[in-house]
């Protein structure tokens, strides 16, 4: 008897690639079958499936599933928590008077998109460098600023990302592993900084969120000591939001976290209500917060030989950029970042748009964010999907990750743990990319948020990782 | 002129967008449009067809294009238009269901996955069939174009674990009852298949049906499993599984003649199995099965009859029969031949099912002598560019071989190339008689008979008109369970005029007859 034999015996269960007509036919005879949304490996890209190969050799997988396996159980662990606030300049590291931190990738002067330009020459403004935007641009392009990516400095900044010497952030530390995370405090929608806005009211609100918001926020988490961010997000996926383009839920639980506190202070009680007011005003304070969580629950797993997940994915409005864990922190894949396909606010169109801006998609990179887009159906309606595109874009990521969150679940999929852990492998091999949700800069700076959608990364950024990763560990 | 809108990056898979094409054609004001991928096949196709622009260089393997030459712009709007409906069609069916991009999502979604159907474009069939082996599900190749090395690579690592692997391009197979790909409705019964052709599995399972018989297992090879790079590895694989299946009580054993010393290896096991066995070696020589003690059959019908009489305790005899009774056969073959004009002297076939032309022109070409064919019995008698050009005497053509599938459904799928030859030919004032198939069941279109019958009556106008009669023969292979359902496809067909066999063999029979009163 051989095993066909015993195949002669079992209910057949069938897997269908190709016709799809084959598979309607099984369906229709009642037999358990499964059809396959086949596509080319790597979309035929023979270079790249050549690298896969290598790299597939079951001695070499072996070693790299193992070291997937290390990241999760490392990203898993993670315990982000919100510890307190700082200035920009006190305690990120590497920050100097000179430096000015970005989003995305390593980017010179003269091939900044129109935001981050904006930003950035804000920003000399308002740390006094610079008394109009003349001057501001003369300095930037002086050489003597340092540009340098938020992610070098274990912080992260939405949209333009900048962050100056003098700028309050929030600190948030893993308390797993020890490391901290920085991001600036948000300053809501319309004319802001982080759309590279550069115009006095943008100064007026960053001095006032400088002299009066932060330090009532600052004392408060004195009061408060810490609060445990990672219980917090895996709330907010419960409650309709996917922690990056939807933050009602989050900000809300922060404002009740806050709220006792800040009234403890000893500031004035108009001091208090403006701090709080500022808060329940802006839905996306929580960004602010869950973008340095989802930043050191991620760095620890960089230097991991062998490990192909993707560490970092942004984008600085020219570029987008990651970097794999098993390839360092140095090392950068980037390529010209998408437009986002979204809905623009009345007025607004294509035309004005600025490309993929922003860190915000380390959401993303730790599983939330777009990936979560199951539990945050509202998002959809920024492409005029439905409810069932929600659901379908977070099950296809389950098919690039390494695992699912055991602390981050999505209700509408039986609450089954989140996409964690993109596998660049599986990435290429798959021809899936990973779906990010986000803002629309305005392309040229002053104008603002243009409106919000989705957006992926450039195919090529994983080619060259691809290339580098099969060079140094497929030997 | 010439219009071409490209996307970049954007993936459908090949069928749909042939089919698509084929919807765009239909439109008023298109004159030619291509809608696929920017592969190298399909930019040579539009080269061809005369579609590429010099924008047409930009168009990269990995976009979607859709090139058209219409009269005017809003034609192309319609175009667009057109081709939106179509992809979005398929989009909204999807919305209900989630379908894994990859096998690994497919495991997730059903962990006792044991058997894979794989149409895949060939150069990545190889590739996907391996991986199904590495998760121990065993493998319908259905795609063509696999080379023959990776083939053996396959069909070697499936047997050094247990695992099937039927084909490449052998698209029949009834495992466990379960029709997969081209396949027939067919009883569940004590008769067990195992076959290096497709066609003509289908055209032996249908018949055992019909006459009342049922299977328990057809398995099918692939086309070249009985040549000497492959060895016939899963022909004896099938061969001793169905041995060792306490279900099957009888065996046949279909291929075209293999290789000699392959054919002694096979028909040993065979002659072991301590059970009958028919062996139907399509044109091949009696005499060297029934040295093994075997069964030899005469034609793919014969084998199915006797397959059945065995299951029935019967003696198993030659059917070279009509079933209709062989006066009756006479007398219409007589009426058929006595409204022909002296000119018309040739038959033409016309297939859909590879197998079934070869075995047409190996049961006619002893009487006939020259068979032209793009699948020629000799070598002499090759008809080039038979897409194209045009017929020559006695024709025969497979219209699911490469030359024709290039770009293209297989024929079963999408018969429109062959009803339109049939057209064609029916203006050949030498053409006699026009020979079809029409193979229904799973994975055949879903009304072959619609646009034959069409052409069948157009055709046999045109004869009228030029003082002649066409007489068409035709024979489906199906059976009633199959959604199309034999009697009522056999009717469409009678209705437009032809003559309708119930088997190849027979169909074959009376155009001999009919070419016999001709003369």
């Amino acid at each position: 008897m051989s095993k066909l034999n015993e195949l002669f015996n079992k209910e057949l269960h069938v897997v269908n690639f190709g016709i799809e007509s084959f598979y309607h036919d099984l369906k229709g005879q009642k037999v358990p079958s499964v059809h396959v949304d086949w596509k080319p490996v790597a979309g035929g890209n023979k270079e790249a499936a050549a690298n896969l190969r290598k790299l597939k050799r079951p001695d070499i997988y072996e070693k790299i599933q193992e070291a997937n396996k290390e990241a999760l159980r490392r990203i898993l662990a993670a315990q982000p928590t919100l510890i307190g606030l700082g200035i920009a300049g006190e305690v990120i590291p590497g920050m100097t008077k000179d430096t000015i931190l970005h989003a995305g990738p390593p980017i010179t002067w003269e091939r900044m998109c129109g935001p981050v330009r904006g930003a950035v020459m804000g920003g000399l403004i308002y740390e006094g460098r610079a008394k109009n935007l003349e001057e501001a641009e003369k300095l930037a392009a002086s050489g003597q600023i340092k540009f340098d990516p938020c992610h070098m400095h274990n912080a992260v900044g939405p949209m333009a990302g900048v962050v100056t010497y003098s700028m309050p952030v929030w600190i948030l530390e893993n308390k797993t592993f020890g490391n901290r995370a920085y991001c600036t405090l948000n300053e809501g929608l319309g004319k802001v900084l982080r759309f590279g806005a550069c115009d006095d009211e943008v100064f007026t609100r960053l001095h006032w969120m400088r002299d009066v918001l932060y330090p009532v926020l600052r004392e408060a988490m004195k009061i408060k000591g810490e609060i445990d961010i990672k219980t917090m997000i895996a709330q907010v996926l419960q409650m309709g939001d996917e922690a990056h383009n939807r933050n009602k839920a989050g900000t809300s639980l922060l404002f009740r976290e806050l709220t006792p506190a800040v009234l403890q202070t000893d500031f004035s009680n108009q001091q208090k209500i403006d701090a709080l007011n500022f808060i329940n005003n802006n839905d996306h304070t929580f960004l602010n917060v869950s973008m340095p969580a989802c930043k050191c629950t991620m760095d620890p797993i960089f230097d991991i030989p062998y490990c192909s997940v993707v560490a970092t994915m942004n984008r600085n409005g020219t570029d987008f950029g990651i970097r794999i864990a098993g390839l360092g922190k140095d090392m950068w894949f980037a390529a010209q970042a998408e437009y986002v396909a979204g809905l623009y606010f009345p007025g607004f169109s294509e035309e004005d748009a600025a490309r993929d801006l922003g860190d915000s998609c380390i959401t993303e990179t730790t599983g939330i964010g777009g990936f979560c887009m199951a539990a945050a159906p509202a998002i959809v309606q920024f492409v005029g999907g439905q409810v069932s595109d929600a659901l379908n874009y977070s099950k296809t990521m389950y098919e690039i990750t390494v695992g699912e969150g055991q602390a981050y679940k999505i209700p509408s999929l039986d609450f089954r743990g989140s996409p964690t852990g993109i596998d660049m492998l599986k990435v290429i091999e798959t021809g899936i990319r990973p779906i990010i949700n986000t803002g629309i800069a305005h392309k040229d700076y002053g104008v603002g948020q243009v409106g919000a959608g989705l957006v992926y990364p450039p195919d090529d950024c994983f080619l060259q990782a691809l290339n580098a990763f099969a060079e140094k560990w497929a030997k | 002129m010439i219009k071409l809108e490209v996307r970049k990056n954007a993936y459908y898979d090949s069928v749909t967008l042939m089919l698509i094409s084929k919807d765009l054609k239909k439109l008023d004001g298109v004159e030619e449009a291509l809608v696929g991928m920017g592969t190298e096949l399909n930019r040579e196709i539009a080269h061809n067809i005369g579609l590429a622009t010099p924008e047409f260089e930009e168009v990269g393997a990995n976009d979607f294009f859709v090139a058209v030459r219409c009269e005017a712009d809003n034609t192309f709007d319609a175009v667009m238009a057109k081709v939106e409906e179509l992809l979005n069609k398929k989009a909204e069916s999807k919305e209900a269901e989630y379908f894994p991009p990859t096998l690994e999502g497919a495991v997730k979604a059903d962990k006792d996955l044991n058997m894979a159907v794989i149409s895949v474009p060939g150069k990545f069939a190889a590739d996907v069939a391996q991986s199904c082996l590495d998760n121990d599900i065993n493998v319908m190749l259905f795609s063509d174009n696999v080379t023959i090395e990776e083939e053996r690579a396959l069909k070697e690592c499936a047997f050094e674990r247990g695992l099937l692997v039927m084909g490449p391009d052998c698209g029949t197979a009834i495992i466990n009852n379960v029709p997969l790909a081209f396949a027939n409705v067919v009883k569940k019964g004590n008769i067990g298949v195992v076959a290096a052709s497709g066609t003509g599995t289908q055209e032996v399972t249908s018949i055992i049906d019909q006459l009342g018989g049922g299977v328990s297992q057809v398995i099918g090879t692939g086309g070249r499993d009985l040549k000497k790079e492959i060895g016939g590895i899963m022909m004896k694989y099938g061969l001793d599984a169905l041995i060792n299946d306490p279900k099957t009580e009888v065996i046949v054993l279909i291929s075209k003649p293999p290789a000699k010393e392959i054919a002694t290896e096979i028909l040993n096991i065979a002659a072991g199995a301590n059970k009958p066995v028919v062996v139907s070696f399509i044109g091949g020589s009696r005499e060297e099965v029934e040295s093994f003690g075997l069964i030899a059959a005469v034609s793919l019908e014969d084998a199915a009859h006797k397959a059945v009489a065995i299951a029935n305790g019967k003696e198993p005899q030659d059917f070279v029969k009509f079933e209709m009774g062989e006066d009756k056969a006479n007398e219409l073959a007589k009426s058929e031949a006595g409204k022909m004009a002296p000119t018309q002297k040739y038959v033409r076939g016309f297939y859909t099912g590879g197998t079934l032309c070869d075995e047409a022109m190996k049961l006619m070409i002893a009487k006939l002598e020259h068979i032209y064919s793009n699948i020629p019995l000799n070598a002499c008698d090759k008809l080039e560019n038979a897409r194209n050009g045009a017929s020559k005497q006695h024709t025969f053509l497979d219209f699911g071989d490469d030359e024709f599938t290039v770009g293209r459904p297989h024929p079963m799928i999408d018969p429109s190339l062959r009803a339109e030859r049939v057209v064609t030919d029916s203006l050949d004032p030498t053409c006699a008689i026009i020979m079809v198939d029409c193979v229904i069941g799973y994975g055949s279109h879903e009304d072959p008979a619609a646009d034959l019958a069409d052409a069948i009556v157009e055709a046999k106008a045109n004869a009228e008109r030029e003082g002649r009669y066409l007489c068409v023969v035709a024979s489906v292979c199906g059976t009633e369970g199959d959604p199309q359902c034999l009697s009522t496809t056999q009717k469409k067909l009678r209705d437009a005029g032809a003559v309708v066999m119930p088997s190849n063999a027979q169909a074959t029979r009376f155009v001999e007859r009919v070419l016999a009163y001709a003369k």
